[in-house]
């Protein structure tokens, strides 16, 4: 499996970070050395094997579901990069 | 008493209750030694305001007798932990100006405990990288050098500025995260010991998440003794953290007995890998004697998935990594990037994004996105947790044989020069292939350190322990520890 410029692309867009045009070719090598280092894996026989899903084996505790916290709206905005009027601000998303 | 700074948390501890030293006396001490080593780059936000005031309230603490083992001991805070007021950006520039409004679980029972924090430390990014070289604030520089060499080693990654911070001095010991040996992996390169808990034993709550089902935090500190007192204290079970486990802590410290007779070490033959220094081949035998001397019995085993333990993981975690981070978004907190005319809100998050992270974060965070996208879902991400759980039945199988650790190599090298790996990235994950097999079956490791090199570098040995037996690990660790005899320290040059 081979990564071409597209591909990369495509998975810059997919992760939400710019790259520019020109670096697509560098990434996209990078990702192969990677992905040829990943692709051992296939070697190995997982015929009936369960993917693992928790490695300490635990059931989730469960809680009552009800309130346990808020009214900390002043805390929840202060790093914000942008609050108004109580709210996270950001530019239109909606034409 | 002089050099307070170079004492360990259980002499320091002893000290402070007979009255022979005072905390305030200690954070000076510590404090001045971090002013003096700016050339380590390993404090990144000095806390000098915070230190005082905490230290002379835990003198007033000691005073009236109500001191737990931590209290009054200045520690180091890696970046990662969220500490409340005080900055916290795991290395990255997309957290620049980040001051969390709550304190992360494990160091909250630390300074509930009465410790000392004198700052947080460099670390590489969002704990990805073997070097701390991929940090915001510049490289963390290893207090060894080789010989007279001043060429500027790597203190190893990622709690690279803590594991600086411990081996020269400038404070008693430091938390660490690990996640695939990177607590491990910089105490080796360092002289010092590090160990990584049982997955769940310390909570994550407010440690900034890089792969949940990795991340693990724990001590890194000057002796075994040390690793035992620090890691008690660092444990609980957290409600807010629901893998956190619902079990009592024990006194490791306690089950320092230095007693191993007839306990079975086991010596994998997977470990032994092509162009493995001789250096390091040498000091594994040399730490099997030192155990069979100590009346252990030594076995050899078989872990067949070790070769794919790496691969696997550069699948996991970057996977894991892709949606952890994608909170980053230029929206709740840290960094946005300025917009030009028109930019919507997809630009904000792309060019917020592009800027804030780094080129190994980045290049993760990519990767995770394609072995989670469609049509390759199950290629990669599902082979690579199938390969997880045989790479953990390796583990159990030779458990159920009635082995009680095993002992392994920590590190293929000793400490490398910054700059010296070459920018293959697959070079600088193999820094990492004694220790992430610990990470993939969520079980309990410590390095310590057993040895020098030709040039004068030290190197430690790993030893894995059976899930939640961090207390008999700790053990027969503590019982390598006294036949090692390692004391050397680095020559001060900073």
């Amino acid at each position: 499996m081979s990564i071409d410029q597209s591909t990369a692309a495509r998975v810059a867009k997919l992760a939400r970070i710019k790259v520019e045009e020109d670096q697509l070719p560098a990434l996209a090598s990078e990702f192969n050395t990677i992905l040829g280092f990943i692709e051992q894996l296939s070697e190995v026989d997982v015929e009936g094997v369960e993917p693992m899903t928790s490695v300490t084996p635990q059931r989730l505790k469960r809680r009552v579901d009800e309130v346990t916290d808020g009214g900390q709206q002043d805390k929840v905005l202060a790093n914000a990069p942008d609050a108004r009027e109580g709210f996270f601000a950001v530019p239109k998303v909606v034409e | 008493m002089a050099e307070l700074n170079k004492l360990g948390l259980a002499e320091a501890r002893d000290a402070l209750r007979n009255g022979d030293v005072t905390s305030v006396e200690l954070t000076e001490a510590c404090l001045t030694e971090i002013d003096g080593a700016g050339a380590l780059n390993a404090f990144v936000h000095n806390t000098p305001e915070i230190a005082r005031d905490q230290a002379k309230a835990a003198d007033v603490r000691i005073k009236a007798g109500d001191a737990p083992d931590m209290c009054g001991l200045p520690i180091g805070i890696k970046d990662l932990f969220c500490t409340k007021g005080v900055p916290s950006q795991a290395g990255s520039r997309i957290l620049e100006g980040f001051l969390p409004e709550y304190e992360s679980t494990v160091s909250g029972n630390l300074l509930d405990a009465g410790a000392v924090m004198l700052g947080k430390l460099n670390m590489d990014e969002f704990a990805m990288g073997s070097s701390n070289e991929t940090s915001v604030y510049g490289n963390a520089v290893n207090p060894w050098r080789r010989g007279n060499d001043d060429a500027a080693l790597t203190p190893g990654g990622s709690s690279g500025g803590s594991a600086s911070a411990v081996a020269a001095d400038l404070c008693l010991a430091a938390t660490g995260t690990d996640t695939g040996g990177s607590i491990r992996q910089p105490a080796a390169l360092t002289g010092i010991t590090g160990i990584k808990p049982t997955y769940g034993r310390c909570s994550r709550w407010g440690v900034v998440a890089f792969a949940s089902s990795l991340d693990q935090a724990g001590p890194m500190t000057k002796s075994v003794r040390d690793a035992a007192i620090m890691l008690e204290a660092m444990c609980s079970h957290d409600p807010k953290d629901s893998t956190s486990a619902d079990l009592p802590v024990p006194n490791f410290e306690a089950m320092l007995t230095g007693d191993i007779k007839g306990k079975k070490i086991g010596i994998p033959a997977e470990y032994r890998m092509d162009g493995m220094p001789e250096e390091i081949e040498t000091l594994w035998t040399q730490g099997r004697e030192m155990l069979a001397d100590a009346g252990a019995e030594i076995i050899d085993i078989s872990l067949p998935h070790t070769k794919y333990a790496l691969p696997a993981y550069y699948v996991i975690a970057p996977a894991e990594a892709s949606s952890n981070l994608a909170r980053y978004d230029g929206v709740r907190y840290g960094h946005r990037a300025k917009l030009d005319q028109g930019d919507g809100i997809t630009e904000m998050y792309e060019k917020t994004r592009a800027e804030g992270f780094g080129d190994e974060v980045k290049r993760r965070v990519m990767i995770g996105t394609y072995v989670l996208s469609a049509g390759f879902y199950d290629a990669y991400y599902n082979r690579a947790r199938k390969v997880r759980t045989l790479i953990k039945k390796d583990f159990e199988d030779v458990f159920a044989q009635g082995i009680d650790a095993i002992l392994t190599p920590a590190t293929p090298s000793a400490a490398f020069g910054l700059g010296e790996v070459s920018d293959d990235p697959v070079q600088m994950y193999l820094n990492d292939v004694f220790t992430v097999t610990v990470n993939m079956a969520g079980l309990p490791g410590i390095a310590v350190p057993a040895g020098t090199d030709a040039q004068g570098l030290p190197l430690g040995l790993q030893l894995i322990g059976r899930p939640w037996e961090e207390g008999d690990l700790l053990n027969t660790a503590y019982a390598l520890e006294a036949r090692a005899g390692f004391v050397a320290k680095p020559q001060k040059w900073w």
